[in-house]
């Protein structure tokens, strides 16, 4: 059945963000800290033990291979309701930080990933 | 008769949503394939033409959910609100090897640390560049430049006034709208093309919608892992941006 597939994913997520949650609050803050992560990981783990025992047919991989097949177009409807407004018309300081924070961080990205690997993958991806 | 149509579009809003979106993609691919031979992707196009619907549905309502506030787009808040974009992000987990989530795990944390504190660092002195010299305002401007989440809980905890929030979270918007654009063209020079390097950038960029629409837009198959570690950033970012990082401010500037 294929809502077997769409049921296990929602309850994956239900229990990540409500643990997620719960962290925060341990830490004392009202957000929440790695729900999705948390979820992703409940999904691998929970879909390879049905696999191992058998029990994930074809069905019930649709049911959540079909939602990770939309994400594109869910993003897209993301950015389309972003109060992009608000962000064109910031002062210069919000605009300026906005900026400089994106220059540095992928300054970062690029040094840490290609700098802090491991010597053999390093060798394997320089050529 | 239009009336008519009219309330069907806006009753069943979120099939609308799908069918806007949909055409909108299609759109988007034709105009990657013929107007730049694919080397656009598709899916940036899209992205791009949803900012640019954004910016007119804020034009034409003065409301804060762009496109989504005009009533006839409702769905498309609902499509590409927080239930429905974390639904489809961890979908995008199933069928990814646990090993590599492994092997990027330490490097991961490494990055969201890294990344936090450089956001704040920047985004602190940019404020303080700009001749803000108050600890509370320094900090809400440098956690804004974390997060669009991260500005506002940092800045109500800590007594910001409301214009100060306001600018934390334009700055965390301006960090998320260029991530979502710039990242397919920088992919190639800060080696953004495998499960690795896409955890570390998620780590290091941190704002959700960002990380998502730029790895979506530059190759789908890395968007699980930025996402795996892009979602403790701002759940972090609450926690230190009021109590550690407020505190260090206080200490240097006051």
């Amino acid at each position: 059945m294929t809502i077997y597939g769409t049921a296990l994913l929602s309850i994956c997520l239900l229990a990540g963000v409500s643990i997620g949650k719960v962290l925060g609050k341990l830490a004392g803050v009202d957000a929440d800290i790695g729900g999705v992560g948390i979820a992703m990981l409940l999904l691998i783990f929970s879909t390879d033990w049905l696999r191992r025992t058998g029990r994930l047919k074809p069905p019930t991989e649709l049911g959540v291979s079909f939602w990770g097949l939309i994400y594109i177009p869910i993003v897209v409807a993301m950015a389309a309701s972003q109060n992009v407004l608000a962000a064109l018309k910031a002062g210069a300081v919000a605009v300026v930080a906005g900026i400089a924070v994106v220059v540095v961080s992928f300054g970062l990205v690029g040094v840490l990933a290609r700098y802090g690997q491991p010597a053999v993958t390093a060798e394997q991806e320089s050529e | 008769m239009l009336d008519a149509i009219e309330s069907i579009v806006v009753k069943y809003s979120l099939l609308t949503a799908f069918s806007v979106t949909g055409v909108t993609i299609w759109v988007s691919y034709q105009m990657s394939e013929r107007l730049t031979r694919g080397r656009l992707h598709g899916s940036a196009i899209a992205i791009l033409i949803g900012l640019i619907l954004a910016v007119v549905g804020g034009l034409v309502t003065g409301g804060k959910k762009g496109i989504a506030d005009i009533p006839l787009f409702s769905g498309i808040g609902l499509m590409g609100g927080a239930m429905l974009r974390d639904l489809a992000i961890v979908a995008t987990a199933f069928g990814v090897r646990m090993e590599e989530f492994r092997k990027g795990g330490v490097i991961g944390a490494v990055s969201l640390a890294l990344g936090l504190l450089m956001s704040f660092l920047v985004g602190g002195v940019t404020a303080f560049t700009f001749g803000y010299r108050d600890a509370t305002t320094i900090t809400t401007i440098g956690a804004g430049a974390a997060t669009y989440i991260v500005g506002p809980v940092t800045g109500a905890a800590i007594g910001a006034s409301s214009e100060v929030i306001a600018l934390s979270v334009a700055a965390g918007l301006v960090k998320a709208i260029l991530v979502m654009t710039t990242t397919p063209f920088v992919a190639r020079f800060i080696g953004l093309n495998n499960p690795r390097a896409a955890m570390i950038f998620g780590g290091v960029i941190g704002t959700n919608s960002g990380v998502m629409a730029g790895l979506a837009a530059t190759d789908p198959k890395l968007v699980p892992y930025g996402a795996m570690t892009a979602t403790f950033y701002t759940g972090l970012g609450c926690l230190l941006g009021p109590s550690v990082v407020y505190m260090t401010v206080r200490a240097l500037v006051e």
